[in-house]
């Protein structure tokens, strides 16, 4: 009833949000450790970034792809300049805590290994991609990074999550903004 | 164990009142935020973010609250009672999904009404444009039906018939505006009722004892506008208010 996406339905166990449907999956199939790992600051480490992303990048990088792309273009409002430097400036704050606090010089959140925390990650950094927004330009660091994860997953499996979010610019083409005005109010009221 | 915290936070006095519940002995380590000391040099050093709370466990720091919880339910697994972080897969994943949904709900919409109601003043000298005011308290109140309609249902608690980390949770954020004089349990009696529980289920004087620094949130207001760290603080506060 939240009506909200992703949820899940097991049996008839519904569950919405991510990060809970993210830790459910990986204790209900015993995935391999690493992914959420047994050990007690590596899993807090985990833990902190799954926590601070909410309020961080997750609202930064998810505003820059609405400022950008679906108020404008979609909803057929213009956005003041003021407001995208500001969400802008916002996304930077954010990109640099995960390089220096996050990241730092280990090759993935956690240390050595990829985890739910990269995961997580890496979904929200690519989120502003689609809107056309470069961040990983000047930021060789999270560049690395990113190689990383894309490694550990797979490409292919990569490529086909972020399909639908990197066709974003020809998508909102195609789109009939009237069918969203009923939204209009609320996206404004969140956004702008 | 040191716990860095000012109970005006509320994730501060998560902390504070999970550990004191369960007997994980702690050091206080207050942090003065009206005063900036989060943006001292020495504060620095513990934590980057800046944000409070932090624990540090011997060498090892650790920020975000709800890890910080976590981390105290694992290490103290022995004697920390299982309905706080059910070990059983389903209830695990509700008291997950509640922790997960409230930051940018509950959370979010309790500590902008409360920034609002006791700092904005101080801040941009000028009383809450009611526009702004009244968008804030819809916010929260429609967090608030879906606390009750979704989360908590006819259940005594969030996952059933125990405590989890999930009330407590919930419950010290919806404080939050209460010492501002909102009184966001009127007209609530079933929020009403399952706080009178959790206070029970954690202790009634604890729970005052945590919360005895926010009721008295009068006096913030004057508090920061004496300050010699005012003029620092207001640019980041004007930040969440514009």
């Amino acid at each position: 009833m939240i009506r909200k996406a992703p949820a899940l339905r097991d049996g008839d166990f519904c569950l919405a949000e991510s990060i809970a449907i993210l830790l459910y999956l990986a204790e209900k199939f015993q995935t391999p450790d690493f992914w959420y790992p047994a050990d007690l600051q590596q899993r807090a480490r985990v833990n902190k970034y799954l926590s601070w992303q909410h309020m961080a990048i997750r609202m930064h990088g998810s505003k820059m792809f609405w400022l950008r792309l679906f108020i404008p273009k979609v909803l057929g409002v213009e956005v003041p300049q003021d407001k995208l430097d500001a969400a802008l400036e916002d996304l930077n704050g954010s990109l640099k805590l995960i390089e220096e606090k996050f990241l730092q010089d280990r090759p993935f959140i956690a240390g050595d290994h990829i985890s739910l925390a990269d995961l997580v990650a890496i979904v929200e950094v690519m989120q502003p991609v689609g809107s056309g927004l470069d961040v990983f330009e000047g930021r060789p660091k999270l560049s690395a990074w990113r190689d990383r994860v894309q490694e550990a997953i797979g490409k292919e499996l990569f490529d086909d999550a972020h399909r639908t979010i990197m066709g974003s610019q020809e998508a909102v083409k195609l789109m009939d903004g009237s069918k969203m005005q009923v939204f209009k109010p609320k996206i404004l009221r969140l956004f702008l | 164990m040191e716990l860095y915290l000012d109970m005006h936070s509320p994730p501060c006095r998560l902390v504070f009142l999970f550990a004191k519940a369960v007997g994980i002995p702690f050091e206080f380590k207050h942090v003065e935020l009206s005063a900036g000391q989060h943006y001292s040099e020495e504060f620095g050093k513990i934590s980057m973010i800046r944000k409070v709370p932090v624990m540090k466990d011997g060498s090892f720091i650790l920020t975000e609250s709800i890890a910080i919880l976590k981390y105290m339910v694992q290490k103290y697994s022995s004697s920390v009672a299982d309905h706080w972080y059910p070990a059983d897969l389903q209830q695990r994943a509700r008291v997950n999904e509640y922790l997960s949904w409230q930051h940018m709900n509950i959370r979010a919409h309790a500590s902008k009404v409360f920034l609002l109601r006791a700092v904005f003043p101080v801040i941009m000298g000028s009383e809450v444009p009611k526009e702004k005011m009244d968008a804030a308290v819809e916010d929260l109140n429609q967090s608030l039906n879906l606390l009750e309609e979704k989360f908590l249902q006819n259940k005594q608690f969030i996952v059933g018939d125990k405590i989890s980390l999930a009330d407590i949770v919930a419950l010290i954020e919806i404080m939050q505006p209460l010492g501002t004089g909102l009184n966001v349990f009127e007209g609530r009696p079933k929020l009403s009722a399952w706080r009178e529980r959790v206070k029970k289920e954690v202790g009634e004087k604890l729970f005052d004892e945590a919360h005895e620094v926010i009721m008295k949130v009068g006096s913030l207001p004057e508090k920061m506008q004496n300050n010699s760290q005012l003029e620092m603080l207001k640019p980041k506060f004007q930040k969440i208010f514009r």
